[in-house]
């Protein structure tokens, strides 16, 4: 597979880890912040090629564990009502509200569907004309231009029964968050490769200058990542903050002024809360005043939604890097992924649950000898 | 010969009816769809088993129509096994729910080290479901029988209203003789034995998801559906008691199979990625939704734990057989981290690969 099977090599791979391992002579803390990127290091076992100094810290950059209770709890009332056919996402069906999932109002009789792209739920609006059709919008500048053209293709085809139910957040006001907040552990950040495929990376030069800090723009497969990793450590040995581009090939400095263009014509920026961090200021998109009529919030009127979090969950110290997730109290006892106290602990994506699957049983020298045994074993 | 098969063109045969140009005879022709009367045990019930299932998998045991087929199946140890179809789509590149049915239980019984002889097959029906759409099923599993060598020797068949079920569903239940001398079970594997799959993974859970609304993919990704006694016989007559464990990874992957064989027998495994051998098409279309192949289902292999020694010759004998010509060795069992998979990754990392939760879902980003 063309650009991607060049940067799984794992050859190249151990020989940048070889020159991280050269390059680093004090300890790092770094963040990834995307999703996508955790899900990689962790599945192709990055963390553990990395000199014991180096920490990867893992960011708020999940859409599936950021989206708010309260928004989750709607998102669960407007499916389960008659007439609604409610399309998301796939990994959004197993994120708990307070009282169910998506998947329990589907198994109660909802109609709730997985889509692959929110036109896909514009045709079913256009195909189910007495039918209101909703499309559960979550995610970041990576998801919100495919969002944005739903309701722009659903406006201009005159459709009255499809709405969007907006989550969107975005990542340079998560990233100010979190180097403003106290205690603040994070040195340098991948920035997420995709969301800069959008936006480009015009926004970061000057949270660089303004926390000394550096930024990488980084991609997902592993080569990616280790040249990501590699270029935040060169610049923190010295002593150097500046936003660099490692993921030349997708990303440009403008990024997708076409996509830009819509954004700004269907959305406009607005506070959000964030699970488990709770509310930061213009952190997220809401349907601009051209596009309201296509809110679901404000089609549904969904009110008496009270939401609290589980006093236990500690996501947001997670989510912001203060704590390891083994570092939680109920991690691995009251909060597992079968039955998950937040969301960091549902998606595949979140680090409670990366950190559960993946190594929660498993002592590093265990992981270490279970490969030297491998050795001519596997012959293809 | 029965009327039907006249009906059914030139080349129809007694066992294998073309029903291509399938057509209900008098008096079912009014109703080209299934009515609530196909399930009432009256007249129109008797004519889908006269007219359909009967020339279909005619065999001395069927052709009774007794409450009850008699067997003789000789002296020796029986394994059982059943398995419900609700597969959607019913017809999908590479198979329909009728391969399935026949497959999936023959399937059940070899890997358990039993040569498949008879199954039985029930249908539940939605009404209104098309006639010329249960006899197209309906013949796919009178083939799928004849190439796995099994009898379908009794069934049912019952109507649902419509909108209580999705079109078919299919039950089949199968009983075989176990082999002489074979021990396998999912507790039998020990440290040091070696870990093989009989060809790609992935190919039958990315062939339905391709054909499900919403995803077209430019190369079509065919499901491996297929029956395994033959291969699975050869291998054990080259091997015999030095296979341990056979399994066939069919609903939550190759992931799954060995997280239950580790389970089941306190041991752990551990494989190389780079060794597993998968398509390409279905590397790609795992990689545009997010989905990992280990944990996608397949209908046509096998997993074999062996000892060390006899590794190369299962592997050769794999090799040699039509449906086993991707065979590879993919990794061997270890004293180590028990009860656990963990998969050297292709950077040379190693990583755990858990029992999902539910179905693997696609990702956001």
């Amino acid at each position: 597979m063309k650009y991607l099977t060049e940067f799984r090599n794992g050859e190249i791979a151990q020989r940048m880890a070889r020159e991280i391992h050269s390059i680093t002579t004090r300890p790092w803390k770094i963040m990834e912040v995307c999703g996508g990127q955790t899900h990689s290091i962790i599945r192709n076992g990055i963390d553990q090629m990395l000199p014991a100094g180096i920490e990867m810290i893992h960011g708020p950059g999940c859409p599936v564990c950021v989206t708010p209770l309260e928004l989750i709890d709607k998102a669960l009332a407007i499916a389960a009502q008659p007439g609604v056919i409610f399309c998301s996402f796939g990994d959004m069906l197993r994120v708990p509200g307070t009282d169910a999932d998506l998947f329990q109002i589907k198994g109660a009789g909802g109609d709730v569907r997985v889509v692959y792209s929110p036109l896909d739920a514009v045709e079913l609006a256009a195909k189910n004309p007495d039918r209101q059709v909703v499309f559960f919008g979550v995610g970041f500048e990576t998801t919100a231009p495919a969002n944005a053209m739903s309701v722009h293709l659903a406006k201009r085809r005159g459709l009255k029964n499809f709405s969007l139910l907006v989550s969107h957040v975005l990542v340079p006001p998560a990233i100010e968050a979190i180097l403003q907040s106290p205690g603040n552990k994070v040195q340098a950040f991948l920035l997420a490769g995709h969301v800069c495929s959008v936006m480009g990376y015009w926004e970061y030069p000057p949270l660089a200058e303004k926390y000394g800090i550096p930024l990488v723009v980084t991609g997902f497969e592993p080569l990616d990542l280790l040249d990501g990793i590699r270029r935040a450590v060169i610049q923190l040995e010295a002593g150097k903050h500046e936003v660099e581009n490692a993921y030349s090939r997708v990303v440009t400095f403008e990024g997708n002024r076409a996509a830009q263009k819509l954004l700004a014509e269907v959305f406009e920026v607005t506070d959000r809360a964030w699970r488990g961090i709770g509310v930061i200021p213009k952190s997220g998109w809401r349907l601009s005043e051209a596009y309201r009529d296509f809110d679901a919030e404000q089609r549904f009127h969904i009110t008496g939604i009270h939401t609290q979090e589980s006093a236990l969950c500690r996501a947001g110290d997670v989510l912001r890097g203060a704590i390891k997730p083994a570092e939680c109290a109920a991690f691995g006892k009251e909060c597992t992924p079968r039955h998950p106290l937040g969301a960091t602990m549902v998606s595949s994506e979140g680090a409670c649950a990366a950190y559960y699957n993946y190594g929660r049983f498993i002592s590093a020298e265990e992981l270490a000898t279970a490969g030297s045994g491998l050795s001519g074993a596997a012959h293809a | 010969m029965p009327e039907q098969a006249k009906t059914a063109g030139p080349n129809a045969s007694k066992t294998a009816p073309d029903f291509s140009n399938w057509s209900c005879p008098l008096p079912l022709v009014g109703y080209p769809n299934i009515v609530m009367g196909h399930g009432g045990g009256g007249k129109l019930g008797n004519e889908l088993v006269e007219h359909l299932f009967l020339p279909a998998f005619r065999n001395p045991a069927l052709e009774n129509l007794g409450d009850a087929a008699v067997l003789d199946l000789g002296s020796g140890r029986l394994a059982m096994s059943t398995d419900s179809f609700v597969v959607q789509p019913l017809f999908f590149p590479g198979g329909s729910i009728g391969e399935l049915a026949v497959n999936g239980t023959v399937n059940d019984l070899a890997v358990s080290g039993a040569i498949p002889r008879f199954l039985s097959a029930s249908f539940i029906l939605e009404e209104g479901f098309p006639l010329a759409q249960l006899a197209a099923i309906v013949e796919s599993m009178a083939r799928a029988a004849a190439t796995a060598g099994v009898q379908i020797v009794t069934g049912d068949t019952k109507v649902v209203e419509h909108g209580h079920g999705d079109g078919c569903y299919i039950n089949t239940a199968g009983i075989g003789v176990l082999r002489d001398g074979v021990k396998v079970g999912p507790h039998r594997a020990q440290p040091g034995d070696a870990v093989l799959v009989s060809g790609t993974i992935g190919d039958h859970g990315m062939a339905i998801m391709s054909v499900r609304e919403g995803l077209e993919f430019e190369s079509q990704i065919r499901s491996d559906c297929a029956a395994l006694n033959g291969m699975i016989a050869e291998v054990l007559d080259a091997a015999g008691g030095a296979v341990h464990a056979m399994r066939d990874p069919t609903r939550g992957g190759l992931a799954s199979t060995l997280n239950e064989i580790a389970q089941s027998s306190g041991v752990g495994i551990a494989i190389d990625e780079a060794s597993l051998p998968v398509r390409t098409e279905v590397q790609s279309a795992c990689e545009l939704l997010g989905l990992d192949p280990v944990y996608v289902a397949n209908e046509g292999k096998a997993v074999f734990i062996v000892t060390p020694e006899a590794a190369d010759a299962v592997l050769k004998t794999l090799r040699a057989h039509p449906l086993g010509s991707n065979a590879a060795r993919i990794g061997q069992v270890t004293g180590e981290h028990k009860r656990m998979l963990v998969a050297r990754t292709a950077m040379g990392a190693n990583r755990v690969i858990p029992t999902q939760i539910g179905e693997q879902l696609p990702r956001i980003c």
